[in-house]
């Protein structure tokens, strides 16, 4: 038998591990009001980004699924939406494609309501009604099988690869052993480990992925730059990074080392279980929204120089590669990954203690991001703005 | 030989061409693994690549048992290897001819 935690079944039968209401502009020129429902009613979590207009294409599609797809994350019990009323991503379409993924989503315009005022008296009363109902929502026995694990690394150093990303690789393990998903994702930071990967998967999806790392070599040849230029990042060469390679072959540790089962697009939600490979930059707070707009509920997050960044609606685990950084931000850390080059604690006993955490979190633990009140969000742009 | 004696660096697998230093080397104090001493000819600090062996310039650059780069200089034991030796061979769209 798998193991179990207590979580909020959702009307799609996915379960989510958190129960907030979401208000998520469809359009830039929403950020204010959004941000003042958010004063008046701190039940809910609110987002604010620069897109939703003057998009066209694939790009423009990318970030409408990226949100609606963010918007049903099962961590969410329901949504408003609000929009201008003459933006791109028009905001009653938007919530349509969150209402046919099973969410519960309101819709209000401001061009159609009236005042900004108005528009933000009329949103806090419906943000408070749907608080009012989520409290409802009751936490019940669910199936570790049904967790999407998104994994991420930042801020990396000569220890992620020794130290924080095995561990994670081994709590991942564990999770695909009971049942569940772990999806690891910035793919340029897979560049130089792909056919590690690729080995352990079938043929159609190894060529998926890569598919996908020719294309981020493509852009580099595209744009002629040297893609060490910023990645690996000054920090992560003060570090003792030195190639792009480098910083993958570690990075590539976080997946653990099962089948590699599929390959998915940006905030696309996998359909296999198991290890998952989803396209998103290595830019930690697009591929951590690409990562949640695709089902992850839970986070977990290494890093070696110290990343803060946390999600508005899935707990991010930070596990930190070396002690000194555990202790110099200690605020910011769950994990210290460095006591096993210390040599007090064994790779596999972090890995255990990670998935303690993945499970505590699961459970409604809150992790140090959430307990801080984080909450990153950015879309991955693909096309320029019009 | 993996862990030096006194802990001080970590070769990851048997063909790496570095270890890693899991606290500062000074230069001229030697780190002994089991079979073999190195001694750093410069600071390295932790987390950096300590060469335990000569990689020629052009050579390909072991770590993890995987390829990291390519020697962009000729590597002696002891040196600090870095962004100033080694180069990526991969993602170098600056490599691409001129049209």
């Amino acid at each position: 038998m798998t193991g179990t935690f207590q979580g909020y079944r959702r009307a799609d039968g996915r379960v989510g591990v958190r129960n907030h209401v979401l208000v998520l502009p469809s359009v830039m020129c929403a950020n204010h009001v959004v941000d003042r429902i958010g004063r008046s009613v701190p039940e809910v979590v609110t987002v604010t980004h620069p897109t939703g207009c003057a998009q066209v294409g694939a790009d423009f599609e990318q970030t409408k699924h990226t949100m609606a797809g963010f918007a049903a994350n099962p961590n969410v019990a329901a949504v408003l939406v609000v929009g201008l009323g003459c933006e791109t991503n028009e905001s009653k379409a938007l919530a349509q494609e969150i209402a046919a993924r099973g969410q519960r989503v309101e819709v209000i315009g401001i061009q159609e309501t009236g005042n900004t005022t108005e528009t933000i008296a009329r949103g806090v009363e419906v943000a408070r009604e749907l608080v009012r109902e989520a409290a409802a929502h009751v936490r019940t026995t669910c199936s570790l099988s049904e967790l999407v694990l998104g994994t991420e690394c930042g801020g990396s150093d000569g220890f992620s690869g020794i130290t924080a990303n095995p561990a994670l690789g081994h709590a991942a393990d564990r999770l695909v052993d009971a049942g569940g998903t772990v999806i690891l994702a910035e793919v340029p930071e897979l560049v130089g480990a792909e056919h590690l990967l690729a080995a352990r998967a079938s043929a159609p999806v190894a060529a998926k992925l890569y598919e996908l790392i020719e294309r981020v070599e493509a852009r580099a040849r595209a744009m002629r730059v040297d893609i060490r230029t910023g990645n690996p990042a000054p920090g992560n060469i003060a570090g003792g990074i030195t190639t792009l390679e480098e910083k993958s072959l570690g990075a590539a540790y976080k997946g653990g080392s099962t089948q590699l089962r599929e390959v998915v697009e940006y905030a696309e939600r996998p359909t296999q279980r198991g290890l998952v490979v989803m396209d998103t930059p290595g830019q930690d707070i697009e591929q951590l929204t690409g990562m949640v707009a695709g089902g992850a509920q839970i986070v977990v997050f290494t890093t070696g120089r110290g990343t803060p960044t946390g999600s508005p609606i899935a707990p991010v685990v930070k596990v930190a590669t070396n002690s000194d950084l555990f202790a110099r931000m200690r605020e910011n850390m769950d994990v210290d990954a460095g006591t096993i080059v210390g040599g007090t604690r064994t790779l596999e006993e972090v890995g255990d203690e990670i998935f303690d955490w993945i499970v505590a979190a699961a459970n409604g633990r809150e992790t140090a991001a959430e307990v801080l009140g984080f909450h990153d969000f950015a879309i991955n742009r693909i096309g320029p703005s019009f | 030989m993996p862990l030096s004696l006194d802990g001080a660096a970590l070769r990851l697998k048997d063909d790496d061409d570095v270890a890693v230093a899991l606290r500062p080397l000074e230069p001229g104090v030697p780190v002994r693994f089991a079979d073999a001493e190195i001694v750093p000819s410069a600071l390295i600090p932790t987390g950096h690549k300590l060469a335990v062996r000569s990689v020629a310039a052009g050579a390909l650059v072991h770590k993890y048992g995987q390829a990291i780069g390519r020697a962009s200089a000729p590597i002696a034991p002891g040196e600090h290897v870095h962004v100033h030796n080694v180069e990526g061979v991969r993602g170098r769209g600056d490599l691409v001819a001129p049209q």
